[in-house]
């Protein structure tokens, strides 16, 4: 193909991508490096501010938490149904995929009704009498942390699952011959080789964790704030664009730090097991 | 394989996990009290009946399928022929070229609303349909190139060669020889992007005007501000829609096309 129609092919992308991403990024981030007494002064502002520092710790906890909890919850699951017969696997990897096609609005909601005050869990903890009355759940870090494993449980099991399924079964069965138990032989045998669908879910459930906004806004609620609700309210509520522009750089740096983080991580774990 | 006891229990809690707190929606829909009780005392559809009753919701559903449905067109018409180029040719910096197309993943969702409205709305008097469109595009096209991308890269591209050889002309070659080589994965493409879309909320945040707003936001509006089974009902219907799409994606493509 001659280099000037692959040009041509890849420049309406390309052109899209500068107008309505690249140029709209630089003329809402330049500015917030100048605003100030001195450059980035916006930024050091942030980080000394301990009600953002709060904030920032809180996204970053919910992140780590929720990533370690689909990962325990996710990998024994995508190893159980990578080893299931071809039927179920289907079904079960159906199961996986429905809830991850519901809207994110709809599975939040679906945990107001069971940890709200008048919720499931009160009501039935009440009834039995283990309460006087109703315990918070919902509006707190703990309702964020359930709702975004609710929420990327999923897409953990699907993408782990995705990379299971290629390892052959006769891999365990050498390992078991030669006298491995079963969780050394996973530990050993089918977690390094599924360690590349691992890391993926990783950044996918740590990143999506991080820059969830529905999740947070309904269960976290005014109290509890993340930073894409932070920008929102900055920027919504409190006419704070500056504010809003310096959370929004923070945001994406931290997203590409957790990328090569994991990554970096990867590579190690990689050469560990050569 | 001999099953573990252990493992099969443990995926049987995850799936419950999964499970119930939809189940308990969907319980909650035919609930006819005036507030959401679980379980149910008495029996009624007419919190259905609201949901079609309610204006705001007619009106932003029509509006998340349109956008949804224009944004996805879009990334298929500028996305196919990149990701092509980017499988075929050997343009220099073919790596950094993939990352850019994929770059709108890195920015998180509410960030590219925010610069958007910024830019486009407050700076340019873009309309505010328009700027949405932008928005959801940048939830779209990563999906086709990453889709339609890999779909091309095992297309033997011998075959486009012998065409050409045959004398076709190169457009007809690739629509006629390449692109039906790839229509699972244009379609795949398609299904995710679309749903994603149509699902998506941060993008919108930042996004809407008079007119213009998009069911999930509307959706999440009106549970900030009411708690009855309106929403229950909704879902219910929503994940009826849902059943339907993936039998018919499981009975065309695959299941697994979903899980991309």
């Amino acid at each position: 193909m001659k280099r000037s129609s692959a040009w041509m092919m890849l420049a309406p992308g390309l052109v899209i991508l500068l107008v309505c991403l690249a140029m709209p990024l630089l003329k809402v981030l330049i500015p917030t490096f100048f605003t100030g007494d001195y450059p980035f002064y916006s930024y050091l502002q942030f980080f000394r501010d301990g009600y953002y520092l709060k904030i920032f710790f809180r996204t970053v906890r919910i992140a780590i938490i929720t990533t370690l909890i689909c990962m325990i919850g996710g990998i024994p699951t995508a190893y159980f149904i990578s080893r299931c017969s071809k039927k179920w696997r289907g079904l079960l990897l159906a199961a996986s995929i429905f809830p991850m096609m519901t809207n994110s609005v709809i599975r939040s909601f679906a945990w107001i009704n069971i940890l709200g005050s008048n919720g499931i869990i009160n009501k039935l903890l009440m009834a039995t009498g283990a309460l006087q009355k109703p315990m918070k759940l919902l509006y707190t870090d703990f309702a964020i942390i359930i709702g975004s494993v609710y929420l990327f449980l999923p897409l953990m099991i699907v993408t782990v699952t995705g990379v299971m399924e290629n390892i052959d079964d006769d891999m365990m069965e050498a390992a078991w011959s030669l006298g491995a138990n079963r969780i050394s032989a996973f530990m050993k045998v089918i977690f390094p080789m599924s360690l590349p669908g691992i890391i993926v879910g990783g950044i996918l459930v740590f990143t999506g964790t991080l820059t969830a906004y529905t999740t947070p806004q309904l269960l976290g609620g005014n109290s509890n704030m993340v930073l894409s609700t932070l920008i929102y309210q900055r920027a919504m509520s409190v006419g704070d664009w500056n504010g809003a522009s310096v959370v929004a750089l923070i945001m994406i740096l931290v997203t590409l730090a957790v990328i090569k983080g994991f990554n970096a991580l990867a590579a190690r774990l990689d050469k560990r097991g050569e | 394989m001999k099953k573990n006891k252990f493992l099969t229990g443990y995926a049987v809690v995850v799936f419950a996990f999964l499970m119930i707190p939809l189940a308990i929606i969907t319980v909650t829909a035919f609930g006819g009290g005036s507030a959401i009780v679980f379980p149910i005392d008495s029996v009624s559809l007419k919190w259905f009946a609201n949901v079609f009753a309610l204006k705001s919701f007619r009106q932003s559903f029509l509006t998340s399928l349109e956008v949804a449905f224009l944004a996805t067109l879009i990334a298929l018409i500028v996305g196919v022929p990149a990701a092509y180029a980017l499988a075929r040719s050997h343009v220099r910096g073919r790596q950094i070229l993939k990352s850019l197309f994929l770059s709108p993943t890195i920015v998180p969702g509410i960030v590219i609303g925010f610069i958007l409205y910024q830019f486009l709305i407050l700076t340019f008097r873009i309309p505010v349909f328009i700027s949405l469109l932008a928005g959801h595009f940048m939830v779209t096209l990563p999906y086709v190139i990453r889709v339609v991308g890999s779909a091309m890269e095992q297309f033997d591209f011998s075959i486009e060669e012998a065409a050409w050889s045959l004398g076709s002309p190169k457009g007809k070659a690739f629509f006629q020889v390449v692109l039906p080589n790839v229509t699972s994965g244009i379609s795949s493409a398609f299904m995710l992007a679309f749903i994603n879309s149509f699902n998506n909320i941060p993008v919108s945040m930042f996004l809407t005007g008079p007119g213009v707003s998009t069911f999930p936001a509307t959706l999440m509006n009106y549970i900030e501000y009411n708690y009855d089974p309106t929403v229950s009902a909704v879902s219910v219907l929503l994940m009826a829609a849902t059943v339907i799409i993936m039998v018919i994606v499981d009975k065309t493509l695959g299941i697994a096309s979903l899980a991309k």
